[in-house]
């Protein structure tokens, strides 16, 4: 825990911010590469985790930010993370509301056709680099697989698609 | 009218609206619900749904946290940038608490056997409900005639979740060429 780490978990969130198109789901396997391969603030199996403990907890999907912060400095660096995450897109999100009733048109309308595909793309990255990195076995695959059809099929509370899948990890199947 | 500083009311109307939402989901979609299930029941609901319906369209295509710049864009239309600030914090706050809580316990807890395998076992049906998600809202792109959009869309997919090239530098090449495309076929 030192300033360097501060610095550079400000540097690299407030970058993340402005290019997690489509929201803070969208520069997951971004987070992870910078947490795991660039900085080493924790191991694959700790991101896997703490995505888990996000998707778990009460709030925005952003706050897996502030788990990462949290390992890699504490809760100066939670606190120092979350901020930069929110920060420069948050500036930029208040410009646009403020100037949005003047953006219609064809300009505006090809940004939003342009940017949706883009969104789309890193979503199911996200999904893809947390998918192989829980995959360990054959059944976290099917849980895996399991999850998706069921939330497109019907709508399920998905508190109890991960009450399902903890026990299953519990019992050792994973 | 738009009040120039940040009153008592403020917080008092402002807040738990936000604290409320903040903590009311475990993904966006369910926030925003909830969020707009408590705008309606709420006095001048007209125009503030009309706000709220047209921050959240606007919020889909903007970089960063879609929740967190929703609340952002919404407190500012109804309040100017205090109203954004309060918006934020409300939003945010609570859950930052809880989430640091977690983040100690994991500190502490985190390597336990049987905790790792549970979430482990959550990140694995979290990353289907993501996908999921994620070909529902693919479905009307593979409409394309020409396959321009779903092409981009695997692309972008390749870069970042295959080759795991750094997303700054990636985004900074295919934004442009998508939006390239979208605007030479509107």
């Amino acid at each position: 825990m030192n300033d360097a780490t501060l610095t550079r978990l400000a540097g690299h969130f407030a970058l993340m911010s402005l290019f997690a198109i489509g929201g803070a789901n969208s520069a997951v396997p971004e987070m992870q590469r910078v947490a795991v391969e660039v900085e080493h603030w924790m191991t694959a199996r700790q991101f896997t985790g703490l995505f888990a403990l996000a998707q778990l907890a009460p709030g925005p999907n952003v706050i897996i930010v502030t788990l990462i912060g949290y390992q890699a400095a504490g809760l100066l660096g939670a606190l120092v993370a979350t901020l930069a995450m929110c920060g420069p897109s948050c500036l930029f999100a208040f410009y646009i509301g403020r100037i949005s009733e003047r953006m219609k048109g064809e300009v505006w309308t090809a940004v939003q056709s342009g940017l949706l595909p883009i969104s789309i793309g890193l979503i199911a990255a996200s999904g893809f680099v947390v998918a192989s990195a829980a995959a360990h076995n054959a059944a976290a695959v099917l849980v895996t697989v399991f999850a998706a059809v069921l939330c497109s099929a019907r709508r399920l509370n998905p508190l109890w698609i991960f009450a399902a899948a903890a026990l299953l990890g519990i019992a050792d199947l994973l | 009218m738009r009040s120039t500083g940040l009153t008592l009311g403020h917080v008092r109307h402002g807040f738990p609206p936000f604290v409320r939402s903040g903590l009311s989901g475990t993904e966006s979609a369910a926030t925003v619900r909830g969020f707009r299930a408590h705008l309606a029941l709420r006095v001048r609901r007209g125009s503030r749904l009309v706000a709220f319906n047209a921050s959240y369209a606007l919020c889909q295509f903007l970089p960063g946290p879609n929740v967190v710049n929703l609340s952002v864009i919404f407190g500012g239309r109804i309040r100017g940038p205090l109203g954004s600030l309060v918006a934020l914090v409300g939003l945010i706050g609570p859950p930052f608490v809880i989430v640091s809580v977690l983040a100690l316990a994991y500190a502490r807890f985190g390597a336990i056997a049987a905790l790792q395998r549970m979430l482990v076992g959550i990140a694995a049906a979290a990353a289907g409900l993501v996908l999921g998600t994620c070909a529902k809202m693919a479905l009307p792109l593979l409409r394309d005639r020409f396959a321009l959009a779903p092409s981009m869309a695997l692309v972008t997919f390749a870069a970042i979740g295959v080759m795991r090239w750094p997303l700054h530098w990636s985004l900074a090449l295919l934004v442009p060429v998508s939006i390239a495309i979208a605007w030479v076929r509107r």
